[in-house]
């Protein structure tokens, strides 16, 4: 039993990414009509970011989790303004075409300085051990950021569904030339957005450097599998995404527990049922 | 909202006519490589790699969908290929058969699968399915996993051509190639590549003509995707092994990088993407991960600057069809 929760656990942890990250394919694939490939890659910068200020700015864990998603979300509005921006109007596919590019320029280029192999990144002091639960042990670090990632995936949540800024960004989804007529400035909104759905990326990345190393290769198999979830979750829900997303982790950990040779396609297979099931996702419309 | 190709046929009757004499020359020109002492395994590496591209653009440019997963043709058409001759040592043509229609059986599957969906969902699915045909071929038994199948005996086909002669081989890869895109040509220019043309276009207006377009997109699906696998199992041929690097998601990011880079939706911007990628390959290799890194680039450049392609802008310019 002891080595099915453990399962279970690492199953959650996978899934407060999938979340996260599918999370914030969503709200960027809302706001500018493009999925972005580079979501892998930036996910892979968060976690350097955090391993660059420790090591060259000697700032620890807790400074990374606040910065590294700024600044790499800053970095995200950078490629907004001035690439993404030109292919408004276009057909999406030139929008995942471009992101991909992004994707392998980001990659390449952390290959050639670090290699493919992971670096350690140190857990925080105050994290470390665990507490005993009676039925199984619990390393306070994975517990740390499955309550995290939920926090932060319900945050967004409340802040897009909620809020009054949450109804611009929904109104300008619907309809960019009318919300404009009311003088929000959507175009902002849209780099903002772009900033969002990366910075989200980004602390996952950071999230991540204790558990699994940092090396430039972490976020290109781990997008594939989070396409994956959202094809089955659809992009057409906030909390669809979340909660598909953290599924399937559980999911994943259930079956690396069951029957481990399946574990890498599991989501790959589920994707599989589901179009044959329901060919429009489990929330999505179709598109 | 702009399709994905701007490469407009224009139907004139001398449209015809320019990729006629476009072929001839491209098949007089390749023909002669043997004589110019070009390195002949670069160009039957880089043939290859076209006749992938062209039987990737026959899904793109000509029913507009995306498919990102295209390496998992090629790399199981180059798997049974291999593994057929080198384990059951069987004849060249039959071995090639073997992979074409295990090529093809999987693009019945995934076809059906994939077309469910449209637009970037069908990309997504595309290199979902592609990455769990990698998950499979990587514990597969015969695929000899991470080192793949090494050294394949390339035979003799029909016990007269010595395929291990390399002048033969690049004639009988050239062969091949030059059938293929004939064969592509005529689907294309067919009543069938009209429908298609059209669901491209409108595909409300189609449903709402009668066409079953799913039928159309899923015959579509599978003539590329087995097109595809015959250019695995040319590529076995040339490279002797077949590997994972083949089913990688890698592979399906190159090829729509060479058909993007020649032109979207024309005959030839395939062939002239596929020999520049590998030539950037071939002649960049010193430069390590930075090769991506161009690759990326040269990705980002054409998306934002020029989307028809080197084949789609001169055909422009010219206002000829190629």
């Amino acid at each position: 039993m002891q080595a099915l929760y453990g399962q279970l656990l690492v199953g959650l942890i996978n899934g407060s990414f999938y979340a996260l990250l599918s999370l914030g394919l969503a709200v960027i694939f809302g706001m500018l009509n493009i999925i972005n490939f580079a979501h892998g890659a930036l996910y892979m910068m968060g976690a350097f970011t955090a391993y660059f200020l420790l090591q060259y700015g000697g700032l620890n864990y807790w400074w990374a989790l606040l910065l590294a998603p700024l600044i790499v979300g800053a970095f995200g509005m950078l490629l907004e303004r001035t690439l993404l921006r030109w292919l408004q109007g276009l057909d999406p596919l030139y929008g995942l075409l471009l992101t991909f590019g992004l994707a392998l320029v980001i990659q390449g280029i952390f290959q050639n300085y670090f290699g493919s192999s992971g670096m350690p990144y140190a857990m925080p002091s105050e994290l470390r051990g665990g507490v005993n639960l009676g039925f199984m042990y619990l390393p306070i670090y994975r517990g740390w950021v499955v309550v995290v990632s939920l926090i932060v995936c319900l945050a967004t949540w409340y802040l897009i569904e909620r809020t009054r800024l949450g109804a611009y960004l929904r109104a300008a989804t619907e309809n960019p030339t009318l919300v404009r007529a009311f003088g929000i400035n959507v175009p902002l909104m849209i780099t903002l957005t772009y900033g969002l759905g990366v910075g989200l990326a980004a602390l996952a990345g950071v999230l991540s450097a204790p558990i699994n190393q940092v090396g430039p290769l972490m976020g290109a198999d781990l997008i594939i599998v989070v396409f994956a979830v959202v094809v089955i979750g659809g992009m057409g829900s906030i909390m669809g995404s979340i909660i598909t997303g953290f599924a399937l982790g559980v999911i994943e950990g259930l079956t690396k527990y069951f029957y481990p040779e399946a574990s890498n396609t599991v989501v790959f297979v589920l994707m599989v049922l589901v179009l044959l099931v329901r060919p429009s996702g489990l929330t999505g419309r179709a598109n | 909202m702009a399709t994905i190709t701007e490469n407009a046929t224009p139907t004139k009757n001398r449209s015809m006519a320019d990729e006629i004499v476009g072929f001839i020359i491209m098949a007089v020109l390749l023909a002669a490589v043997p004589l110019t002492g070009i390195y002949p395994y670069f160009v039957m590496q880089a043939l290859c790699f076209s006749l992938f591209a062209c039987a990737f653009n026959l899904l793109i440019g000509y029913s507009g969908l995306l498919s990102f997963g295209h390496s998992m043709f090629l790399g199981t058409a180059s798997y049974f290929t291999a593994y057929t001759l080198k384990s059951w040592g069987v004849p060249p043509v039959v071995g090639i058969l073997i992979g074409v229609a295990a090529a093809a059986v999987l693009s019945v599957i995934t076809g059906a699968i994939a077309i469910r969906r449209q637009g970037i969902y069908f990309a997504m699915i595309t290199l979902a399915l592609s990455q769990l045909m990698f998950f499979i071929y990587l514990r597969a038994p015969f695929t000899g996993g991470e080192d793949g199948i090494q050294g394949i005996p390339q035979g003799t086909l029909f016990g007269i051509f010595d395929l291990s002669h390399t002048n033969t081989l690049y004639y009988f890869v050239l062969t091949m190639f030059l059938l293929a895109f004939l064969l592509i040509h005529r689907i294309v220019n067919s009543p069938f590549g009209e429908v298609l043309k059209s669901i491209r276009e409108n595909e409300p207006r189609a449903i709402s003509l009668g066409y079953k377009v799913d039928q159309y997109k899923l015959m579509a699906f599978i003539l590329s995707g087995t097109l595809a696998g015959l250019a695995g199992s040319m590529k076995m041929f040339v490279t002797q092994n077949a590997s994972l690097t083949d089913v990688h998601w890698t592979m399906s990011g190159e090829v729509v990088l060479m058909t993007l880079v020649g032109g979207l939706g024309t005959s030839f911007g395939p062939i002239v993407g596929a020999f520049i990628i590998v030539a950037m390959q071939q002649y960049l290799a010193s430069f390590g991960q930075w090769v991506m890194v161009m690759q990326g680039a040269v990705f980002i450049i054409c998306v934002l600057t020029f989307r028809r392609g080197i084949v789609g802008e001169i055909a422009h310019y010219f206002k000829r069809s190629l």
